[in-house]
């Protein structure tokens, strides 16, 4: 297991330019696959464009206690970038002054942040509906400070989604790290105690399951039976719902597609489950993503690519909803992650 | 011609085989997705018979397909091992039965 960024590893894949050349060359270039933008106009279907906008997805930083292997954020304890409390006060500015639904808090493990309960505090007293918290479960038993998080997450009526790769020990962690799965075991008994992913409460406690390798995740409702039925039976843990997310070939992952030789298998994979349906709901419609910086991305991980979005107003200093709506989505082949099978997003599968 | 007679490639091509007969290779498509469809059995018992019988076989395109299928459907490498058990146990079986035949005929021949 490494516990050190791609960015610390000084790996050439940290770069974006690096990752995006990948992306557009090799089985790309030489024709053996459609670039994603040829297959949506080879299936006769329209360019994705905006709806209506419902979620701005937070990264408040790259800082995480965890190094996971499949990471599209290569977050980890070595990365420093954080967001400015200017920044979140601009963000709040747009919030009082636009009909966002939900603030979907995301890093690294944004409970890091110094000013992270402020920022909810702050956002809770918005017309805000709901504020996600994407938490990695760990980060609330990794230090002491961190143990109370479940109460002041109850308390701010928070909805916790938590990445937790599978019901067993082995799978989870090879993929986050030795000694996750117990703690992550530990912190949803902590949620469920505080009355979170339980019947009688309205706390809502999802959890995100991805694949621990080269393949597609199956079907959600099916793979939530299991999780439901292992989880409350080997650790008497509850949880709402459970969001299958397809890993998109971009920062660890792609290192690890490329270093295990499964990097074409895999694009053929995605694009041979090629889904229509699921590019009409793909989340890039309905959600806009906002780096530590301050800058709006398509998702999160046109983010990571460093592909800000297509218009002149790129910061969210300079908020422009009209040209928000108008604008074009920027794609690579990492998209193909969003629309292969039942579709893939933030929100789990949407096909 | 390859040097291999398998190709993991190949396994892609699978549809093709219907290019030289349509009306049969269409209604073993149209067979074997009806098969693989939840019945009494779900998908998930569904997928390690499928696993077991594709070494049972010997069919590297069968278990290359099924490892993956199994590993979609959260089903842990035990278990998978465990299929692949239980259809290697009936595949020695079925030789081993045949030694009844083998003393049934060593005794007819013997004095």
């Amino acid at each position: 297991m490494k516990t050190k960024s791609l960015k610390a590893q000084n790996n050439s894949l940290s770069k974006t330019e690096k990752q995006l050349e990948i992306l557009a060359n090799g089985i790309f270039k030489d024709g053996s696959l459609p670039t994603f933008k040829k297959k949506i106009a080879s299936n006769n279907l329209p360019p994705i464009r905006p709806k209506k906008l419902e979620i701005l997805q937070l990264n408040v930083g790259y800082m995480c206690n965890q190094v996971c292997a499949h990471c599209h954020v290569d977050a980890g304890p070595d990365r420093k970038e954080i967001m400015t409390y200017k920044t979140m006060e601009q963000i709040l500015k747009v919030i009082k002054n636009t009909k966002i639904r939900t603030i979907d808090l995301t890093g690294g493990a944004p409970e890091m942040h110094p000013e992270f309960r402020w920022f909810v505090e702050e956002l809770r007293k918005t017309d805000v509906e709901e504020i996600i918290v994407r938490s990695n479960l760990t980060i609330l038993l990794a230090n002491k400070k961190y143990n109370d998080l479940p109460a002041f997450f109850a308390k701010h009526k928070v909805h916790v989604i938590s990445s937790l790769p599978f019901y067993k020990r082995e799978k989870t962690d090879r993929q986050r790290g030795n000694g996750v799965f117990e703690s992550s075991i530990k912190a949803l008994q902590m949620l469920n105690k505080v009355g979170y992913g339980v019947l009688e409460s309205d706390l809502q406690l999802d959890l995100v399951y991805n694949p621990s390798g080269a393949f597609l995740p199956g079907n959600q409702a099916a793979l939530e039976t299991d999780f439901k039925k292992a989880l409350f039976e080997d650790f008497g843990v509850k949880f709402n719902q459970l969001f299958t997310i397809t890993n998109l070939p971009i920062s660890r992952f792609l290192d690890y597609l490329i270093a295990s030789e499964n990097y074409e298998e895999y694009m053929h994979t995605l694009v041979d489950a090629f889904n229509p349906s699921a590019l009409e709901n793909v989340m890039c419609t309905n959600t806009l993503s906002v780096s530590w910086e301050g800058f709006l991305f398509d998702c999160d991980f046109n983010q990571m690519l460093n592909l800000k979005v297509d218009i002149p107003s790129r910061h969210i200093s300079e908020f422009n909803q009209d040209e928000l709506k108008n604008r074009f989505i920027i794609l690579s082949q990492h998209c193909y992650g969003c629309t292969a099978g039942a579709g893939s997003s933030c929100q789990g599968s949407i096909a | 011609m390859k040097k291999n007679y398998y190709q993991p490639e190949d396994l892609k091509k699978f549809g093709s085989i219907s290019e030289w007969n349509e009306d049969l290779g269409a209604k073993f498509f149209d067979y074997y997705n009806s098969v693989f469809e939840k019945g009494s059995l779900t998908k998930r018992e569904k997928s390690l018979i499928a696993l077991a019988v594709s070494h049972v076989v010997q069919c590297p395109y069968c278990i290359d397909a099924y490892t993956k299928d199994c590993l979609q459907r959260g089903i842990v490498k035990e278990d998978m091992m465990e299929a692949v058990h239980v259809g290697a146990a009936i595949k020695a079986g079925a030789a081993l039965v045949h030694g009844v035949q083998m003393m049934n005929r060593h005794d007819q021949l013997s004095m």
